[in-house]
């Protein structure tokens, strides 16, 4: 575990890999629940924790790299189902890239439990892991399109992501949901947030 | 409609509402958003009476043209402007009594960037997550005003805090940004990071609520390869591969994958903000507190 300052009231800890990172989001976020961290924000992402709103980062970079992080975050108790049609325009390049059929890529995908490791792009958009190798490593589409649609279900290096509204993006579109990913008149207004976790159920 | 609202018959080239924002909730990708010059907007909302979390307007460059449909008072802080009501002078910088169905005119700013409408009672749009600001990289908040829109108000407070007039800051001929080591000035050779803080940038016409970018020296990497996203903060230094600064403001995303090579004060982003294209900018390092 590395610890960066980020200006005066900022950390930003950095650590070996997506999955310490996701421990180390839910330890946090449990001692601030318990009071013993107080902080604006937590954002999570690939390899880091973000801590914004600090009295003392020095302070918290010095508690943090004498104290042990859980290796494995609490599981969430609820999974969300997202129904999904695997219809989407890059399915034949995501299998061949795969070397499999599209229908075995769609078998793949479905039968995997995602974990939401961060959110970040768009409001509600997760960046969901747990694709196993090697189907864990999608390119980008080499010229990203101008307007995604929203409910586009696509994967891009290790992630799956759903878009909550429509948006420029190079993801590989594999498919479309129905679900309601991002609605600011709903509590909470973000379907999925960090440490979600997630199954894509296939409806016809 | 009650009449408690305000017409927009000249909305201008872009105006927004802008409040405090909605910080909080950045890991789901929401940015924090918000008044770029926050003292001028808390400034306006003083002058009126108003509480310091009341919405007000942000206008960029030529100001708007507003018609209230009750009498309200109105205070317009930030970028000095010449004000009009009906025709008449009045004041910049102080509380303006509006007329009901009178003309407020905010005019084009004579040195600045954004000036803040403050009405009495704040602008009553319905708020996102605790916020009525805004946000243009991800589209919450109201949208930009257009012409012929229609603005609710809230109900004005029994006048607390009234200030009849304030000193205000000089839009900046020269913005001079304080800023820390980023966590990722490792990123840079030692010419680039040393380029960084003693040549002097320009404020680029491209800048906006999401950042202000600048034209200068290009900053050379040390290293090869891409920064896997992690979060970022108000006042990040990002550097994309074309080398050129850009200053994360309100709207910037919450994640990002271009290295930081500093860290703004938050104390000097509001200079940030009222600095017009061509400005110079110097970057100058100073001891983290």
């Amino acid at each position: 575990m590395r610890t960066l300052p980020v200006g005066d009231r900022a950390l930003l800890v950095e650590v070996a890999s997506g999955e310490e990172a996701q421990a180390l989001h839910a330890e946090l976020v449990r001692r601030r629940a318990e009071g013993s961290l107080s902080v604006r924000e937590i954002v999570p992402a690939a390899r880091t924790v973000l801590l914004d709103g600090l009295a003392d980062p020095a302070r918290l970079a010095a508690e943090l790299t004498a104290s042990e992080v859980p290796p494995a975050p609490p599981r969430a108790r609820e999974v969300i189902e997202l129904p999904v049609r695997y219809d989407g325009p890059d399915l034949a390049d995501v299998a061949a890239h795969w070397g499999v059929s599209p229908e075995e890529v769609a078998r793949v995908h479905a039968g995997t439990e995602f974990t939401v490791a961060f959110c970040g792009f768009a409001p509600g958009f997760g960046y969901l892991t747990g694709l196993p190798a090697p189907y864990d490593d999608v390119p980008r589409r080499a010229t990203p399109r101008t307007a995604v649609p929203a409910g586009s279900v696509g994967l891009a290096g290790p992630y799956t992501g759903v878009y909550p509204r429509s948006s420029p993006g190079g993801w590989q579109l594999i498919g479309t949901t129905d679900a309601v990913l991002w609605d600011h008149a709903r509590v909470p207004a973000a379907l999925l947030s960090p440490g979600t976790r997630v199954r894509f159920v296939r409806s016809t | 409609m009650t009449d408690r609202a305000l017409s927009v018959v000249r909305a201008g080239a872009l105006t927004t509402v802008q409040d405090r924002g909605r910080p909080g909730h950045a890991h789901l990708g929401v940015p924090r958003s918000g008044a770029l010059d926050g003292p001028a907007a808390g400034l306006a909302n003083r002058l009126v009476g108003n509480r310091p979390e009341a919405a007000v307007l942000e206008t960029t460059l030529n100001g708007c043209v507003l018609r209230p449909r009750s009498a309200v008072t109105v205070a317009v802080t930030g970028a000095p402007c010449r004000i009009t009501v009906d025709g008449r002078p009045a004041a910049w910088g102080a509380p303006v009594d509006v007329p009901a169905g009178a003309l407020l005119t905010v005019g084009t700013a004579v040195s600045g960037l954004r000036s803040y409408v403050a009405v009495s009672g704040g602008i009553a749009v319905e708020p996102v997550l605790g916020s009525r600001s805004t946000d243009l990289l991800s589209g919450l908040g109201p949208p930009p005003l257009t012409d012929g829109a229609v603005l609710p108000l809230g109900t004005p407070q029994p006048l607390r805090t009234r200030v009849d007039t304030a000193p205000q800051p000089a839009p900046p001929s020269e913005l001079v940004l304080r800023v820390t080591p980023g966590p990722r000035a490792d990123w840079f050779t030692p010419e680039a990071v040393r380029a960084f803080t003693s040549r002097t940038f320009q404020v680029s016409s491209a800048s906006n609520r999401i950042g202000l970018r600048t034209e200068g020296p290009a900053l050379e990497r040390a290293r090869p390869g891409e920064l896997p996203s992690e979060g970022m903060v108000l006042g990040a230094v990002q550097v994309p591969p074309n080398g050129r600064p850009v200053v994360f403001l309100a709207d910037h995303p919450t994640t990002g994958g271009y290295p930081v090579i500093a860290v703004v004060r938050e104390t000097d982003l509001p200079g940030a903000a009222q600095a017009v294209p061509g400005t110079p900018v110097r970057f100058v390092e100073v001891q983290r507190r």
